[in-house]
């Protein structure tokens, strides 16, 4: 009996089930809290047809741009996209469909799917080519676009610490999308910098609960920096 | 003489008040953090989740868990907090973010905007600027008052697919600042050097000059 012990021995397990065809949530903003190594076992398992719900899509060789090397993704529902050369060339191809939502939509469609809620109002994309074909109702004399929940047949996040009953504990801007994410799931996986007992986290400064994470795994991470930006400390500026 | 983009930032500082949060975009929008007056509390918020940012880091200081939302390393300010997507997002559509600087490629006599996407050759995405756009009560849109080529980007109607319709009331671009309402640009100031018929003719859109109007302080 595994109880609520969600941890798991490795990648392959992590990801098992995943098929073609399937929706995955991702999150992460940039390179920043991203499922670097889940999004690594996807691209070694070589899973096509994949509709990838995330802000951004990696770069060239990082995060989610190493699906597109194989044409793993056909559709991404991104806010902003095109850090990289192939995704730009496959999207003005036609081979890579893309549906470009604005940030805070994309983030409350995840949690509105999470939530149990089908759709919801927004201001945000009213008379823009974002609210083509959508349904608009005026509340106080406002325009609002109904917009969709999202699901996905797998979400996978990257949180900073965990207990084994998958509670997490994310860390600084790292937490971006992924408390969303990790709702919208039908399994959700986890992989983390470090795994403690239960009990062990102050239940106060959990900010996912365990009952929405289904897979956890321990990883290394890389952590790469999209735009390394510094001022010089105050010896070399000579302060 | 056109305004520097540290000047056009300058100006923007300008409107900053004691106790205010404020989200600033990438490009001109960015620098206005370097103009904050030092008597002056102002939170920086950036959507990606973070409430009081702070400068750059050190070499020793870089946290990869860290970021703007251009991404961008930075620090956290005293008294920051942080938060997910969809808590940052709430305050940005809740109306709860005093003062939002972003950049356009355009902007008309009615508000509207263009700021995200040109057909077949920009298609990167909007990122937040249509929820910041929408969101948000106090706006101020900062460009170039025309293209290299000498076309105004200040419009009767914009070409280009819009971020945000009947939303935009200030910009200030390198030649003027300008109020937008009941359809027309009302051009309050000048920037040092630059004549109001040359404002005039790199406007498209209707301009109309404010009777108080006067030179720009940067």
């Amino acid at each position: 009996m595994a109880g609520f012990n969600k941890v798991v021995a490795n990648y392959q397990e992590a990801m098992a089930g995943l098929e073609n065809g399937m929706t995955v949530i991702a999150g992460g903003f940039g390179l920043c809290g991203i499922p670097e190594n889940l999004i690594n076992e996807i691209k070694r398992k070589g899973t096509k047809d994949l509709t990838v719900v995330s802000n951004n899509c990696g770069v060239d060789d990082f995060g989610l741009g190493v699906l597109l090397a194989d044409r793993q993704i056909s559709k991404i529902v991104a806010s902003y996209v095109g850090e990289n050369a192939e995704f730009e060339r496959q999207m003005m191809s036609g081979e890579l469909a893309v549906e470009l939502t604005p940030q805070g939509t994309l983030a409350e469609k995840m949690r509105a799917g999470g939530a149990g809620i089908p759709a919801f109002f927004t201001a945000t994309g009213v008379g823009t080519p974002v609210g083509e074909g959508k349904e608009v109702r005026t509340f106080n004399g406002r325009e609002y676009l109904l917009e969709e929940g999202i699901q996905g047949d797998f979400a996978i996040i990257k949180a900073w610490k965990a207990d084994k009953y998958g509670n997490l504990v994310y860390r600084k801007t790292a937490r971006n999308f992924n408390p969303m994410a990790a709702t919208a799931g039908k399994i959700t996986v986890v992989e983390v910098e470090e795994i403690v007992e239960p009990g062990e986290l102050d239940p106060d400064h959990i900010h996912t609960s365990g009952i929405y994470v289904d897979r956890l795994i321990l990883g290394t991470f890389e952590k790469r920096i999209e735009q390394r930006t510094i001022r010089p400390s105050q010896q070399e500026s000579g302060e | 003489m056109a305004l520097t983009r540290e000047q056009m930032a300058k100006r923007v500082a300008q409107e900053l008040q004691d106790g205010y949060y404020v989200n600033l975009g990438i490009g001109i929008p960015t620098l206005v953090a370097n103009y904050i007056p030092e008597n002056m509390e102002v939170m920086l918020q950036s959507e990606n989740g973070l409430l009081g940012m702070g400068q750059f880091p050190t070499e020793d200081e870089i946290d990869a868990d860290l970021i703007n939302a251009g991404k961008q390393t930075v620090t956290m300010a005293t008294g920051a907090s942080v938060f997910s997507s969809a808590e940052s997002f709430a305050m940005i559509r809740g109306g709860h973010v005093d003062l939002t600087v972003l950049g356009a490629f355009e902007v008309d006599v009615n508000g509207n905007i263009a700021s995200y996407m040109i057909p077949g050759k920009l298609i990167k995405g909007m990122g937040g600027a249509m929820d910041l756009v929408a969101g948000a009560d106090n706006i101020i849109v900062t460009m170039t008052h025309a293209s290299k080529h000498g076309d105004s980007k200040l419009l009767a109607n914009c070409t280009l697919p819009l971020t945000g319709k009947n939303c935009i009331k200030k910009v200030l671009t390198d030649l003027a600042y300008l109020e937008i309402n009941n359809g027309k640009f009302h051009l309050l100031e000048y920037a040092p050097g630059v004549s109001i018929e040359e404002i005039q003719a790199l406007t498209e859109g209707e301009l109309i000059v404010s009777d108080n109007v006067k030179e720009m302080l940067v």
